[in-house]
């Protein structure tokens, strides 16, 4: 634990290749709820849901997006797939569990799932099982602001903000979430394990 | 976290109580669901292995297991071969060599799940060990206090009753303690033990001042099956003197709430209308408690650094 306190001095910027800015991010939400809104001709079954950390801001920008697109307010919520997943080790420190609130039923909803970076699709699978404890969505799309591959499992993703190509060891990381919506966010790659940013 | 097992508060650093009260507010939000139940414990069994009577803790753990989609076994003492005499380390490496991803151990003698610790190759969780400790409930006390008060810097916590046979009281001492929590044990002297503000607590024999400025109050049972000595003149003057009602609340904080691990003797350490209402809050302890033993079966169930090792 003593770690933690020790890594945000070497987790400098020159390790780290920034390859979507702010700029660049905005630019892609407002893209991308665009294209929600297009391929969803009834929006007002819209049910935004954000998998933490990184999906929640995002999920807060394509809402905002939808809104002055439509006029709709979509439901944001949250849901922590800590407890779904495929990978929780016999031993040793088990991973710190995130905020779940879903303020609505998903029961024939259009639940798009929001996530920052989408590599091997073991986190939407767990957030899909998830999400059917909730209820039963009538569809469930995906949104992945970075795509960087190594798929494990046949999970597509619906609409993607970029792809990345990257090697298997790079970690990417969407960087910039403690503040609210006005913060900078920067989706940066980190050689091997660059620390925690 | 510290340790495979969880066998008191004794060996939790500070973090670790965080992180477990942190865990117990998601797993919280887990039982506010039509579907109270997560996959993370699928195909791990768990066991119960209770050689004391009880029911909210066998039952909270039990609950809890199901919730994480473990398979909970309950071991009953009657109707095992610990009636023909089958020695309790023997009934507990049986049972290990079925392979639990944890045993959940209550004893009525102090030390028992360490003894099991150290020959069991399933991390154990000791559920109450005589008077030395019961850890899950000191979490859910914590976390109750943290959902009510909201911070535990500057709390005064008044833990009143017969300290000596606690194991809620030292698990609770320890626990606040370390959370940053003033503690004071109030108790007849005949009950509190000597030596025990070396651990941090302060001890009153006048309940008046132990009451002054109290934000939370902790009510033990009298537990009558384990005093074998005299320790008081009789339980009227007991509840007349360290039992909680109404009135003698006042020396408290206005906002003050009243706990008790339960089971509670009402009219004895606490008053027949005090027990049900606010500022009481057992029952939220007890609904509170589940949330808290998912999250210590999350962080300790199936943890085995010794068969890795």
């Amino acid at each position: 634990m003593a770690a933690s306190s020790a890594s945000p001095i070497r987790a400098s910027a020159d390790e780290a290749r920034v390859v979507l800015d702010d700029v660049a991010i905005r630019r892609a939400l407002v893209r991308i709820a665009h294209e929600v809104v297009e391929r969803n001709e009834t929006w007002r079954d819209l049910y935004l849901v954000a998998i933490p950390n990184g999906g929640v801001p995002l999920a807060r920008i394509i809402a905002a997006q939808v809104r002055e697109i439509t006029g709709l307010e979509l439901p944001v919520g949250i849901l922590d797939t800590t407890l779904y997943r495929d990978d929780l080790v016999a031993s040793g420190e088990r991973p710190p569990l995130r905020r779940t609130e879903m303020p609505s039923a998903v029961d024939d909803r259009v639940v798009v799932l929001v996530d920052d970076v989408v590599s091997t699709g073991r986190t939407i699978r767990a957030a899909m099982d998830a999400l059917m404890d909730f209820g039963r969505p009538r569809s469930v799309q995906v949104v992945g602001l970075v795509d960087r591959g190594h798929r494990e499992l046949p999970i597509k993703i619906d609409f993607v903000g970029k792809n990345v190509p990257t090697q298997r060891e790079e970690r990417v990381k969407l960087r910039g979430l403690d503040g609210d919506l006005e913060g900078p966010l920067e989706v940066v790659i980190l050689e091997n394990d660059g620390g925690r940013a | 976290m510290t340790g495979r097992d969880l066998l008191g508060i004794e060996d939790l650093e500070r973090a670790d109580l965080e992180r477990i009260l942190e865990t117990a507010e998601r797993m919280q939000e887990v039982g506010r669901r039509d579907v109270k139940k997560v996959p993370t414990l699928r195909g791990r069994t768990l066991i119960n292995l209770f050689f004391e009577s009880s029911t909210r803790t066998r039952t909270s753990f039990e609950i809890a297991g199901k919730r994480l989609s473990a398979d909970v076994v309950n071991f009953t003492p009657s109707s095992s071969s610990l009636t023909k005499a089958e020695s309790i380390l023997d009934t507990a490496m049986t049972l290990d060599a079925m392979d639990p991803d944890a045993v959940i151990v209550r004893h009525k003698v102090a030390g028992v799940p360490k003894r099991l610790a150290d020959a069991l190759a399933a991390p154990v969780i000791n559920a109450g060990d005589g008077a030395h400790e019961h850890p899950t409930q000191a979490l859910l006390d914590c976390f109750t206090v943290k959902q009510e008060k909201g911070r535990f810097d500057g709390l005064t916590v008044t833990i009143i009753g017969d300290i000596t046979h606690s194991r809620v009281a030292r698990s609770n001492l320890y626990a606040f303690t370390k959370l940053g929590a003033e503690v004071r044990l109030a108790a007849p002297p005949t009950m509190l033990p000597a030596g025990i503000e070396s651990l941090g607590a302060k001890a009153y024999t006048s309940l008046r001042e132990a009451l002054e400025g109290a934000d939370v109050v902790m009510v033990l049972r009298i537990q009558q099956e384990r005093l074998d000595g005299c320790f008081f003149p009789s339980i009227r003057e007991y509840a007349s003197t360290f039992g909680i009602d109404r009135a003698k609340l006042r020396y408290a904080k206005d906002d003050v709430i009243v706990m008790h691990p339960g089971p509670i003797n009402r009219g004895v350490e606490i008053a027949h209308d005090l027990a049900d209402r606010r500022p009481s809050v057992i029952l939220d302890q007890v609904r509170n408690g589940v949330a808290v033993r998912m999250a210590v079966l999350y962080q300790f169930a199936g943890r085995s650094a010794k068969r890795e090792g």
